[in-house]
């Protein structure tokens, strides 16, 4: 083919792809908006690798629940009770660790099972007694923030061994340099195990694109035209690295983002190569066609709010860890980012759609948000009511997308 | 100057990758019944979309005249007050409010916002004469059949005054009692001067009511006159100019030889899921056979589907009886029992029951093998093929095997990755049954197989069929529509009000003795 053919093609193919993920690029621009937004209004301190660790740290909280509250939601559910859970599951933690004297390992089990047994609990009356999800989980909203209190006896229960509030304050260690990052007499320039890791990331993502590029080819499958696709290894290959970036420059990766990371990929495999994954797209698509099919969607069900509550366990541990406290207030609101943060992400509140990366890009704007407010001194009243018109467009930009779409 | 009451001139209209029209004219006589046929994706619902002003004016191209006055509808509002009214093939209607509500949805007799009811209720009552009703107009709408909404429907659209009245497959779900009354009443409307635009798959009805057809082949106008033109149309006639071919079997009848019992059912009773005291199957007896072809026939509210919904296990009420399969006695409370013991189901309800129209192609297809091999199968010789290790899918073997059932029914699609919702019914039809096939099933139920979709589909499910029958798998055909029962069954089982009233070998099968049968005969 001659050049002059090309041209015109790969114009073309570029609006198509563009407008084909509308809004995966919208969400990912609008990040980048608030990013830019803040940074001049706070005269860079909001885009110092420091900041943008602690963004990162104070949001994985959010980011985890909001992995769970994907598949919630694309079943075709709600869960409102995700911020008490959590709130629940740190205070038994913190209790069996300051009151029993239980070793960290011991009271992270102790959370994960509370965790474990609430997402039993509520997936038994959603699954098994058909109450819908939504008054199930808002009474659990009140019982477990009653539990809390229980818990906590209204006091806050603190201090936490250091390997526990490891989880919430801690950073993976260095390897062969020895200081702390900094451009200080004394100080190392960079965080050298972060940066392997960032270096390794980039090669298996350019790896795992261009294998399942020529898969896809192998299928018969549309594909990038090369110079498009180079262009998107490029392009994501930078976003990597500036992602990583901001911890090589500071302390390098909090324990906290290696959780998030974990389930994230976890979960985004579940999502899309497993047989649970795709019975939960199929049940919030079309719960009578995906019984007829065999699904049994009561397991499925029910395994979903174990996973729910599960993930609830491990935002509880995170949050506890960074406070290094439980108190009674514990989680309160946690639910409204969560969903915030999945709905944002590109979630269907119809259910049957949605994505993990999404649901994280919808987690990382709503913490900006927050994070950005704060350096900014704007007061809490002024920040919630920001953040309930950010929701609001969100949905309404989701809603006209799809219009336009059909 | 011109007697067309409407002409639509070379109207356009383009989708992301196909033109859906293209110079398509459509002229339509004051006061006739103008039927408007083609295949599935011919383009008639978009062309009527067009003239209604779903698809606003400036989204196509072309021009809409009305009584000589070119219009530009924005919305279906605007095209109701010229006087068009378009009855969509799914009901419009809200159950829950009264038919009085119903037909004056959107433009309630009221002044200041306060409803004049006694009013209301008058004229709701002269326009249900219109049509022929005599229930009582504060009945809620979920309490009549079927065929009567249909007339609720049209009510509806008289008391829109309206001048052209759009029916799309207005008999698709009605019995043909319903049918001919709903067709009557047509005729005494076209009496008082409203023009009907007629669209149905159904020929034999276009052949009895239509003045004019006008057939649709690929987004372009093949053919339009009037019943005696150009020697005069026929059904075979509008079959090949719809098809682009003549068709000479409608019905490719071959001969099987029916093998062992692979299921039985005995004394099989159901209760309605609500009324828990009706039985609305009752003590129904009878065995399914290896490579034979089982038609069930019987009217509308017969218990067809209730029966073998419930013997799937998608019923969700009370049922009592013994089913056999394979000599070995099974109890089927879900889908997933039944489906783990060589039963599929296709079922009559494509959109509501049978594809998760969000989805792929890929991933309808494989939705209901997925678990097959954690799940030992019961009735299939063939090995499926491997789709899933420890859960997780191999995507790999599902598109090979996803592929190879795109291939075996010719499904048009540009891509397995394409949302099933893009595809024509009979396109999505082929998707669900391609999805049942995977199962490899020893007793495949098709309920209305062949329901909204056109000619050329119809046959290569028939064609489907008996390669099936071919491979010993036995097949239970539920029909309404009794020629095609008749020309396909090796046998047909008659219902009536629940109960078992015939069992007739194809042989001796006529439309008059089923009819008889399905109407109490014994």
């Amino acid at each position: 083919m001659s050049e002059l053919d090309q041209k015109p093609g790969l114009l073309a193919e570029l609006r198509k792809g563009f407008s084909h993920n509308l809004k995966q690029y919208a969400m990912f621009i609008a990040l980048l908006g608030i990013w830019a937004i803040f940074t001049y209004l706070t005269h860079g301190i909001f885009i110092s690798p420091r900041n943008i660790s602690n963004l990162m740290v104070q949001n994985s909280y959010i980011a985890i629940l909001a992995v769970g509250m994907v598949l919630v939601i694309v079943a075709g559910h709600i869960d409102l009770s995700v911020g008490s859970v959590a709130g629940f599951c740190g205070a038994v933690a913190a209790y069996v660790q300051c009151l029993w004297h239980w070793g960290t390992p011991a009271a992270i089990l102790a959370a994960l099972g509370v965790g474990l047994l609430v997402g039993i609990w509520q997936g038994y009356w959603i699954a098994y007694k058909r109450v819908p999800a939504f008054i199930v989980t808002l009474a659990g909203w009140g019982m477990f923030r009653g539990m809390v209190i229980l818990v906590t006896g209204g006091q806050t229960i603190a201090p936490l061994h250091d390997s526990f509030t490891a989880i919430g304050v801690g950073y993976i260690p260095q390897l062969f340099l020895i200081g702390k990052v900094g451009s200080l007499p004394g100080q190392v320039p960079f965080h050298d195990l972060t940066l392997m890791l960032a270096l390794a990331a980039v090669v298996i993502f350019v790896v795992l694109e261009l294998r399942n590029r020529a898969r896809r080819k192998g299928y018969g499958f549309e594909v990038l035209s090369l110079p498009l696709q180079t262009a998107k290894l490029v392009f994501l290959s930078a976003m990597i690295m500036i992602f990583f970036y901001f911890m090589i420059m500071y302390r390098g990766i909090p324990w906290a983002i290696v959780v998030v990371a974990i389930l994230v990929l976890l979960f985004n495999f579940i999502s899309t190569k497993t047989v649970f994954g795709r019975h939960v797209y199929a049940i919030g698509g079309n719960k009578d066609a995906a019984r007829l099919s065999g699904i049994n969607i009561s397991v499925l069900n029910l395994t979903i709010f174990i996973i729910m509550g599960l993930l609830s366990a491990i935002s509880g541990l995170v949050f506890t860890a960074r406070l290094n406290s439980a108190t009674a207030s514990a989680g309160n609101l946690f639910e409204l980012d969560a969903i915030a943060a999945a709905i944002i992400g590109g979630t269907s509140t119809l259910g049957g759609e949605g994505t993990i990366i999404g649901a994280i890009i919808g987690a990382l704007v709503m913490g900006s948000l927050n994070n950005g407010m704060q350096l900014l001194n704007i007061e809490t009243q002024y920040q919630m009511i920001i953040k309930g018109l950010i929701l609001l467009l969100a949905v309404w930009f989701d809603i006209s997308s799809r219009k336009t779409a059909k | 100057m011109s007697d067309h009451i409407f002409e639509m001139e070379n109207i356009s209209k383009d989708f992301p990758g196909v033109r859906a029209l293209d110079s398509v004219n459509f002229r339509v006589k004051k006061g006739e019944i103008h039927a408007l046929v083609g295949e599935n994706g011919a383009g008639k619902s978009t062309l009527m979309k067009v003239l209604s002003g779903l698809y606003p004016y400036g989204s196509y191209s072309g021009r809409i005249i009305i009584n000589g006055t070119e219009r530009h509808f924005h919305t279906i509002k605007d095209s109701e007050r010229a006087g068009v009214v378009v009855i969509y093939q799914e009901l419009a209607l809200v159950k829950q409010l009264s038919i009085t509500e119903n037909i004056f949805l959107g433009s309630e007799i009221a002044r200041n916002g306060v409803i004049n009811w006694d009013l209301a209720l008058v004229e709701a009552r002269k326009w249900l004469q219109e049509v022929g009703l005599t229930v009582d107009p504060m009945e809620k709408v979920v309490n009549i059949g079927v065929g009567k909404q249909q007339l609720v429907e049209i009510a509806k659209a008289l008391a829109k005054n309206a001048e052209i009245l759009i029916l799309d497959e207005p008999t698709a779900a009605l019995n043909e009692e319903d049918s001919r009354h709903l067709l009557n009443i047509l005729r005494q409307l076209k009496a008082k001067g409203v023009t009907c635009i007629y669209i149905s798959h159904k020929l034999e009805e276009v052949m009895s009511i239509a003045d004019s057809v006008t057939v649709l082949r690929d987004g372009q106008t093949v053919r339009s006159q009037t019943m005696a033109e150009a020697g005069g149309m026929t059904e075979a006639k509008m079959i090949s100019l719809m098809v682009g071919r003549t068709l000479e079997q409608r019905y490719p009848r071959q001969p099987h030889q029916a093998g062992e019992v692979v299921m039985e059912v005995r004394n099989w009773t159901v209760w309605h899921p609500e009324l828990v005291e009706k039985e609305i199957i009752k003590d129904v007896s009878f065995q399914i056979r290896k490579g034979e072809i089982l038609g069930i026939a019987g009217l509308m509210g017969a218990g067809r589907t209730e029966l073998f919904m419930s013997l799937f296990g998608a019923y969700g009420s009370r049922s009592q009886g013994e089913v056999t399969i394979h000599g070995r006695k099974v109890d089927i409370r879900e889908p997933r029992h039944a489906i783990q013991n060589g039963l599929s189901y296709l079922s009559e309800d494509r959109k509501g029951n049978g594809l998760v129209l969000g989805m792929d192609i890929l991933s309808n297809i494989t939705l209901a093998s997925l678990r097959k091999l954690t799940s030992p199968g019961g009735g299939t010789a063939e090995t499926g093929p491997q789709l899933t290790r420890a859960g997780v899918i191999n995507i790999l073997q599902e598109v090979v095997v996803t592929n190879r059932y795109v291939q075996r029914l010719a499904i048009k699609t540009p891509s397995i990755e394409q949302k099933v919702n893009n595809l024509s019914g009979g396109n999505q039809q082929k998707v669900v049954l391609a999805k049942w096939l995977l199962t490899q099933p020893a007793i495949l139920i098709l309920d209305e197989p062949t329901r909204g979709i056109d000619v050329g589909a119809k046959f290569e499910i028939y064609n489907i069929m008996n390669e099936l029958v071919e491979h010993g798998v036995a097949i239970v055909m539920i029909s309404s529509e009794l020629p095609e029962v008749l020309g396909m069954s090796d046998r047909i089982l008659v219902l009536h009000e629940g109960r078992l009233t015939g069992d007739l070998p194809w042989q001796e099968a006529t439309q008059e003795k089923c009819m008889y049968y399905a109407t109490g005969g014994k």
